[in-house]
């Protein structure tokens, strides 16, 4: 399986996907945000960050770089692309996913694991996933998941929600709502499921001594599933 | 303009000062010079009342590769591996503006280790605010918190721990100590050294503006009244630029264009450029109107004296300027040759065709100031008497709750969350244990580091305070189960004008000189920070040590929480009941008198070095060193994070239960070990001769002192966390 990796100026996940790719078997390339093509890829991923330091609305500016336009056409063909953190800020602000990705309810940055559900497995993301609650890290300051009433309806209907926050069983509350979002949603997919934005960093759950291995089962079927 | 007496006192230099300056230079400087006098002479760059004390520190040692001298300390950590690490202050500027101050004190030190080549892989703090209750401490607190947040959060460099106090000494002086470890081949590491002549200087980052000019000046005088109107002397801060300009740095550095690199830190582009030509002997000579400027119009003095953000300056082999263009234009940072190196020993600095600076380099490094300040020794003081009926309506689990609850003891989780604390993915022991851990990436090392101060002791008696502070980064090193290899410090203090501020600046700087040599845990790098003071009202005096140590394989890394029911708990060190100084004394009983727990260093050592024997036989599966609060306190933390509880054994000696409990004698740490390794873990320590004492046994949820005093842990829990969290969101 080949992937790729989109760095841009800020980026700072780049190496911890790069890294978590290769270990489940990607042959993973970087590609620098001033480039035009991509390379033959069966997945391409945006990785977390800061890109290019983010002081308009996070991912506005790398939304209009060089290389985004040649990701915007892998993925109207059909290409499976994954936005983590400032990834799934770039994915929304480049019209690829719906809805706005605000500042945290209060305000702070938020470094911690929180658990999260997995909402539909019908898609190669997820399919045959083991588990359906997951715990997994967050580290943002802008993933309050916003978008208008009929959005938040069509996105339902569509069942294009990937993963909603819950506590440890599954349940989705308020209380385990970290930053505010919307029906607590934590990563959302295209119309088409070949896209999937979201919050959490599963590429920093890839062994035991960090934090959970949670991360390791999401890349071990991600790579099975695209096969 | 003529230069005058009354205008170089304006800029902080005194009288005689100025006139050394005259009579070395058999002249007298124009405003650039005088200008560039009073950033390189201050006493932040240097360090003209520390340097004769700070000369007795030991700095050398097995795996020490750069002591202090260089923009930071290198250690061995094998296998060609090194690690470069520093700590500094950033004081000043964030009490004027906390945000931008705590923001540009993390650039700062990261700017400080990249410049050595290495890439940053752990950032620690050190913060200090006033009393909660002090109108200005949760503003300044919020501030600073999101200010280090943005900065080392945007850098993508992992915060791993850290320590917070509150004291009212802090009212008009808040403290903000940075921290940063880098990893970097051995061979790879790049010094300031200046060397070859006719080389280019090259000037990459952001571009000059007008920001922070006079910083080093202001960050060396008292605060009085007018302090709003020191704001523009604060640097403000671009992290993304600072992302930017550590990968190109990094990028060039991978090849061999570079001869010697400086970052610009405190007073800019003047203490940059003398301190390469002072280092290789040279001169060097630069033409003003190639710096990059953000405002138009700009003087060479406001140039030469400006502290912008995320500048590096670089002297080149020739030839590989085009090279290193290419790597600063992907990059889309802005470079410009500058200069080039002279056999001048002088600084030579051109702007529209005319000189306006020549200074010989010695002149101002060399012959700057340096002051054998008077200084007042401390008396120990005397002990203190505690009546009886002072502890008759005590209850100790309420004492606990409070303890636990108290700013200084109570949980930090609020801050740490705010900073990322996992990005890079190897981060294997997070804020809130005894030190932060992170693998070296693609090994099975991994560096464990820990910030420490204890300005109460070291008020109370400064010889001990500042022994006792090397020790408990020791002791915080062990229990994670690291190899102690060296330190940094951070020297905080009020004016070195003052007799009493001196001399707990010398008998502090004595006795952690004694206990590093002792511990052969010795002084890498470190910085002064002295005039932490409003008008006649100083700090206490708080040096902040940063100590790393090394786990040779990660497995065998050390967690302070409990792990198993019916495990065994054991005190290693003795128990004196040493209660002066000690949390309960000053908050429970309000008692703020007498002299700080003594320090035994062959115990320490011993003891410390013994842990490690039990670690490395795998017989250890938790440990906590014990400090503030005691006993108890470190055995609830272990509870705490554990989620398990403790049932106590009646102590054997020690009648009464509070000495036991909350004394806060040295050199101590809780172990975990299970029932069929006692035996070999005795043995251990009665070959060590180390004293050691049974505390009790692991339960399910319940910390049991006795069968009158007991308290479930979820209880502990919220006594641990209420305080900080009503605090900033009330």
């Amino acid at each position: 399986m080949n992937s790729t990796v989109i760095t841009f100026p800020g980026s700072n996940c780049d190496r911890d996907m790069d890294v978590a790719l290769k270990k489940f078997g990607f042959k993973n390339k970087m590609v620098w945000h001033d480039d035009v093509e991509i390379p033959k890829s069966d997945l391409v991923v945006l990785p977390g960050g800061f890109s290019y330091g983010d002081y308009l609305r996070c991912g506005s500016m790398a939304s209009k770089s060089k290389i985004m336009q040649s990701v915007i056409n892998f993925a109207k063909g059909g290409g499976k692309v994954m936005g983590i953190c400032n990834g799934f800020q770039i994915l929304v602000e480049s019209g690829l996913l719906p809805g706005v990705l605000l500042r945290n309810k209060y305000l702070e940055f938020i470094c911690k694991n929180v658990f999260v559900k997995i909402n539909n497995k019908e898609n190669s993301f997820f399919k045959n996933f083991k588990k359906d609650v997951l715990e997994l890290h967050i580290a943002h300051n802008e993933g309050n998941y916003f978008c208008s009433e009929d959005q938040l309806k069509e996105i339902n209907e569509n069942n294009q929600i990937a993963l909603h926050y819950t506590d440890e069983d599954g349940n989705i509350d308020k209380k385990n709502n970290p930053n505010g979002s919307s029906q607590n949603i934590a990563g959302i997919f295209n119309k088409e499921m070949n896209i999937l934005g979201m919050m959490p960093h599963p590429e920093r759950m890839i062994d035991q001594v960090l934090s959970g291995e949670d991360g390791s089962i999401f890349f071990e079927s991600l790579i099975n599933n695209l096969k | 303009m003529i230069i005058n007496e009354q205008i170089a006192i304006d800029h902080g230099l005194k009288k005689d000062e100025y006139k050394k300056i005259c009579d070395l230079l058999k002249r007298i400087p124009n405003i650039t010079e005088l200008g560039i006098f009073s950033a390189m002479w201050n006493e932040h760059c240097s360090y003209k009342s520390s340097r004769f004390h700070l000369k007795k520190l030991p700095t050398k040692g097995k795996q020490v590769i750069q002591g202090p001298g260089e923009n930071a300390g290198v250690i061995d950590i094998g296998d060609d591996d090194a690690i470069v690490f520093k700590i500094e202050s950033h004081n000043h500027p964030s009490f004027i503006e906390p945000y931008q101050g705590a923001a540009t004190g993390v650039g700062g030190i990261m700017r400080d280790v990249f410049t050595m080549g290495a890439r940053p892989i752990a950032n620690l703090n050190s913060i200090h605010f006033g009393s909660p209750q002090h109108k200005k401490t949760k503003n300044l607190l919020r501030g600073v918190v999101h200010g280090i947040g943005g900065y080392g959060n945007c850098m993508g460099v992992p915060t791993i721990a850290g320590q917070t106090s509150f004291d009212e000494s802090y009212n008009g002086n808040i403290l903000v100590n940075a921290m940063t470890l880098g990893l970097v081949k051995k061979n790879k590491i790049f010094y300031s050294k200046a060397a070859g002549l006719g080389k280019p200087v090259i000037y990459v980052g952001s571009k000059t503006g007008r920001d922070g000019i006079h910083g080093a000046s202001m960050a060396s005088a008292v605060f009085d009244e007018k302090i709003e109107e020191k704001k523009p002397t604060v640097q403000v801060g671009d992290p993304f630029t600072e992302k930017l300009l550590l990968e190109a740095c990094l990028e060039l550095m991978s090849g061999d264009s570079i001869i010697a690199i400086q970052d610009m830190g405190a007073a800019g582009l003047t203490s940059s450029s003398i301190e390469m030509a002072s280092k290789g002997n040279l001169g060097i000579e630069i033409n003003l109107n190639e710096v990059p400027c953000r405002e138009s119009q700009m003087s060479p003095y406001e140039i030469m004296l400006s502290e912008s953000q995320e500048r590096m300056l670089i002297v080149l082999e020739n030839g590989k300027e085009d090279l290193a263009k290419k790597i600063f234009d992907k990059w889309n940072l802005d470079f410009a040759v500058i200069g080039k190196t002279t056999n001048s020993k002088k600084i030579e600095l051109y702007f529209n065709n005319e000189k306006v600076a020549d200074l010989p380099v010695d002149i101002l490094v060399e012959n700057s100031p340096m002051y054998e300040r008077n200084w007042k020794k401390a008396k120990l003081p005397k002990k203190v008497k505690i009546k009886k009926e002072q502890l008759k309506n005590l209850k100790v689990i309420n004492v606990l709750n409070k303890i636990l609850s108290n700013p200084n003891i109570c949980s930090k989780e609020w801050i740490w969350q705010q900073y990322d604390h996992t990005v890079m993915g190897d981060t294997i022991q997070k804020p809130g244990g005894d030190a932060g851990v992170v693998r070296v990436h693609g090994t099975n090392k991994a560096v464990a580091a820990s910030v420490d101060s204890s300005a109460v002791y070291c008020w109370a008696h400064p010889l001990s305070g500042g022994k006792q502070i090397v020790c408990e980064s020791w002791r915080n090193l062990i229990a994670v189960g690291a190899k102690p290899i060296a330190i940094t410090n951070c020297l905080n203090f009020g004016s070195p004008e003052n007799e009493d501020n001196m001399g707990e600046f010398v008998e502090c700087v004595q006795g952690l000189g004694e206990a590093s040599l002792y511990l052969d845990f010795p002084v890498v790098s470190g910085n002064v920070s002295f005039y932490n003071q409003t008008k006649d009202i100083g700090i206490k005096p708080t040096p902040t040590i940063g100590g790393v140590g090394l786990i040779k394989d990660y497995e065998n890394m050390v967690t302070m929480d409990l792990k198993k029911k019916d495990n065994i708990l054991l005190v290693i060190g003795k128990t004196e009941g040493h209660l002066d100084q000690s949390l309960f004394l000053r908050e429970i009983l309000n008692e703020k008198n007498g002299p700080p727990p003594e320090i035994n260093l062959f115990n320490e050592k011993n003891n410390g070095e013994t842990i490690l024997e039990l670690i490395g036989q795998n017989f250890i599966k938790s440990a906590h060193d014990i400090s503030l609060g005691g006993i108890i306190t470190a055995l609830s933390k272990m509870c705490i994070k554990g989620k398990k509880g403790a049932t106590l054994k009646k102590p054997k000696y020690l009648i009464n239960e509070f000495e036991y409990l909350f004394g806060e004698d040295q050199g101590r740490y809780i172990v975990e070990i299970e029932d069929k390794d006692q035996k070999d873990v005795v043995k251990i320590l009665e070959n060590n001769s180390v004293h050691y004492d049974e505390l009790g046994t692991v339960n399910d949820n319940q910390l049991i002192i006795n069968d009158k005093s007991k308290v479930s842990i979820d209880d502990l829990i919220k006594s641990h966390t209420i305080w900080l969290n009503n605090y900033m969101n009330k």
